[in-house]
């Protein structure tokens, strides 16, 4: 933030008079488009009073819209404690010194990083039950193994990178005190990374959160589902129904990243220290340590 | 234990591969579908899952926490005929692209979802029925000239991603543009803002649409159906006993009125005649 | 016939990833030139281009890819009237690249306004001392340096892109996931095989690209 005002001078009287023009000349821009839109948007009916009735009234909100809102959170949250166990588990298993730990879980990590959540999904749900003797995968299991997976492989990569950024003092000091492995990465890395790596974990889990609409492919009743497309063929209003459920997920990631940052914040007061590689200690320790070799830390999905 | 997992992914991956190179490799592992594991035991045990649709208004449409449609009431019909109490039956909504690995893999009982009984797909399920034969036809707007598939070269024409009317566009109007989406809400959606010209699936969904009061005046079905498409009630492929069973329940629900009832209430409402139902077609269950 | 050596199949796997393909390549390149420009934006002197800088990602990082490929359709395309080719599948094939570049351009700016934050702000102000512009500091100093800091993360981001095509299939196109869904519908019993060939491909092209990137990351890095 204090990086972004030393880009430019503090404005002279002429550089004020550019910058209300611009603003000016932008805003009205912008309000020109934002009525463009309005008035399409007004020409194809779709202001019209029975697309947006339907929202004040009880039975939208209690049989679609927070059903399906409950169970995007219900398996957001129940993916997002899974996938930061995962990404700890796997994270310390790609920093193991045994060769027999290490390369197999890097594979995992590499494998579920690349390959589509979408895919992922669909497969748990049809394939797996032709390996596992037949037992039905439920909808909701298929939706958070595969957010597990991949977020949590993201995870992995970012707690990895955290605990490489810990300078390394910390945990010579602690083995010199008479710790374990376990312990050093249990007391002394892993919280530090984790705090370290804090932009970069809640960035993720904004994904998982988004990525729960991905369950529309296995039929999962979630928000996408419920809200979008069954109240749509209900109410014949699904460009209504898609434009209250984009504000509700909006929502969501932002209340999930201002308690993110309200943490943030709250761990600095109470002076942890981070190493220091620039201005602003906490996210530029996170951005340059956030990339190892592979596909790097960086919080990135659906 | 994530190493033994992949190997036994591996292993099933190889596993597959050798079934298909040895031919046939029809259905590795859905598993045996004894009697115990048949529809007729699933109801004496006092549950039944049926897979239904939840976004086609008219057939089978999930308006909160139930379901209602002509769909639906078959379903009640055959419950009850198996001795269930319908409010017992577990809905489960299903989309058109997966209801065969629905049934094969166990997740549902039975099928009741638009299901059109074809060639391809009695090689993976059985089918009882058809309780109802439908046509594929087109839902213009109301002010179209398009009167059949054969005004359609160069059209735009919208239907369901996998869906048989698709299929079926796809590889006999091949001059047609096709649209594809994930639901016919979408479609319909579409022809609405005039991105398609036509929706295509069976007469009776594209009724269902028109009948629905948010769309009242704005569309018709052209009503020329070029294709039979008889709806089956899917069930295990090897679950004989059961699918003779609904179609004795089926029959029976024709001679005691219940069936007419059952379209009275839900499709019929606008006033179309329940259809006449041919017995003597009851004859898709595997030998 | 059989899956492997039905030459419609290997079509269906071919057309499949060539969508991915040039989906990923022009998204990637929408959501390169639009994140650059809402990174100036947010770092501008001008509070209305910050606001929309700040507006933009808010929105479009936090709403599913999902919904966004849905509104280029029916917002964009049928509301809009935003129409950009004749052709079905071209005209979905662009609406799906304006999405992806929409959303992908918001973690582009993202990361470029982190790397930004990388430079030391000694550098920004010498150069102002010297008497640079705005855009001269920016297109001078901090964006070669911040460029470089930002590779690694682009990899990334460029990566979950050719992921995130696959949801372009939502409006129609017959990209790689469209064309498993299609597979495993006919040849349900060899569904792993038909999973570990799709994910697979995935996999090996992008486990490389991840690691390209890194040692391109490595390479290029601004010894302070």
């Amino acid at each position: 933030m204090s990086t972004d005002a030393v880009l430019y001078d503090h404005p002279g009287p002429r550089a004020k008079i550019r910058n209300l023009v611009l603003t000016v000349v932008f805003g009205l821009g912008l309000l020109a488009l934002l009525y463009w839109i309005y008035v399409k948007f007004d020409q194809k009916n779709q202001w019209a009073a029975e697309l947006w009735t339907p929202f004040l009234e009880a039975n939208t909100w209690v049989n679609f819209i927070i059903p399906g809102l409950q169970q995007t959170l219900a398996a957001a949250l129940v993916a997002m404690v899974l996938s930061l166990t995962f990404g700890i588990v796997f994270a310390v298993g790609r920093l193991s010194d045994h060769w027999w730990v290490r390369v197999p879980a890097g594979a995992v990590v590499e494998f579920f990083r690349a390959v589509p959540l979408l895919l992922m999904i669909f497969f748990i749900f049809y394939g797996l039950p032709y390996v596992n003797g037949g037992v039905p995968i439920p909808a909701f299991w298929a939706v958070v193994v595969g957010l597990t997976l991949y977020n949590g492989s993201v995870l992995a990569e970012a707690f990895r990178a955290g605990v490489r950024a810990v300078p390394t003092g910390q945990s010579e000091a602690a083995y010199g005190i008479g710790m374990r492995k376990n312990q050093v990465m249990r007391f002394i890395l892993i919280p530090q990374a984790a705090r370290a790596m804090l932009p970069v974990i809640v960035s993720q889990l904004v994904v998982l959160v988004k990525d729960t609409a991905l369950g529309y492919i296995v039929a999962f009743p979630e928000l996408m589902q419920r809200g979008v497309n069954d109240l749509g063929a209900n109410r014949a209003n699904i460009v209504a129904a898609a434009l209250v459920a984009a504000a509700i997920y909006i929502v969501i990631n932002f209340l999930l990243t201002s308690l993110a940052s309200f943490i943030e914040r709250r761990t600095r007061r109470r002076g942890i220290r981070v190493p220091r590689n620039g201005a602003n200690p906490v996210r530029t320790a996170a951005q340059n340590v956030a990339m190892p070799a592979g596909m790097g830390g960086g919080a990135v999905g659906a | 234990m994530r190493v033994s997992r992949m190997a036994a992914v591996a292993t099933a991956a190889v596993m597959a591969l050798s079934v298909a190179a040895c031919g046939g490799g029809e259905d590795a592992g859905s598993g045996g579908g004894g009697s115990g594991d048949g529809v007729i035991g699933k109801a004496a045990s006092g549950k039944l899952i049926i897979g239904v649709k939840s976004d086609q208004p008219g057939l089978g449409l999930q308006t909160g926490t139930t379901y209602e449609g002509f769909d639906i009431e078959v379903g009640k019909i055959v419950a009850k005929g198996l001795g269930l109490d319908p409010a017992k039956v577990e809905w489960k909504t299903t989309v058109s692209a997966n209801r065969e690995p629905f049934i094969e893999q166990g997740q549902v009982d039975l099928v009741i979802a638009t299901y059109t009984i074809n060639d391809d797909r009695k090689k993976k399920v059985a089918f009882a029925g058809p309780y109802y034969v439908a046509g594929q036809d087109l839902l213009v707007k109301t002010d179209s000239t398009i009167t059949g598939p054969e005004g359609l070269d160069g059209k735009k024409v919208c239907s369901v991603a996998g869906s048989t009317p698709a299929k079926r566009i796809k590889e006999e109007y091949p001059k047609v543009a096709l649209q594809e989406f994930d639901s016919y809400s979408k479609c319909v959606t579409a022809l609405g803002g005039g991105q398609v010209d036509a929706v295509t699936t069976d007469d009776i969904i594209l009724a269902g649409y028109a009948a629905q009061a948010e769309y009242a005046g704005k569309f018709k079905v052209v009503g020329k159906p070029f294709s039979s498409e008889p709806y089956g009630i899917g069930l295990k492929k090897t679950d004989t006993a059961g699918c003779t069973k609904i179609n004795e329940i089926l029959k029976a629900a024709v001679d005691d009125g219940t069936y007419k009832a059952a379209w009275d209430a839900t499709l019929g409402k606008g006033g179309t005649p329940a259809p006449t139902f041919d017995a003597s077609k009851l004859s898709n269950c595997p030998a | 016939m059989d899956l492997l050596s039905d030459p419609d199949n290997l079509d269906l796997y071919l057309t499949g990833f060539s969508w991915i393909l040039r989906l990923t390549g022009a998204g990637a390149l929408g959501a390169l030139v639009l994140g650059v420009i809402l990174a100036g934006f947010r770092v501008s002197p001008i509070p209305v281009l910050r606001g929309f800088g700040a507006a933009w990602v808010n929105i479009f990082r936090n709403t599913p890819l999902t919904l966004i490929i849905f509104f280029c359709y029916f917002g964009l395309f049928s509301t809009l009237g935003l129409s950009l080719a004749e052709e079905i599948d071209v005209n979905n094939f662009w609406l799906g690249v304006i999405g992806l570049s929409v959303y992908t351009a918001a973690f582009v700016c993202e990361a470029i306004r982190s790397g930004i934050n990388t430079v030391p702000a000694g550098q920004a102000e010498a150069a102002r001392a010297i008497g640079l512009s705005f855009f001269q500091v920016l297109r001078m100093i901090v964006l070669p340096q911040a460029g470089r800091a930002v590779i690694a993360p682009l990899g990334s981001i460029f990566i979950a892109l050719a992921k995130n095509s696959t949801i372009v299939g939502t409006i129609g196109l017959a990209e790689s996931s469209n064309a498993m869904k299609t597979l495993i519908n006919d040849y349900g019993s060899q569904t792993i095989l038909i999973f570990l060939i799709f994910a697979g491909t995935f996999a090996a092209v992008l486990i490389p690209t991840g690691y390209l990137f890194g040692w391109l990351a490595n390479r290029l890095a601004v010894k302070r």
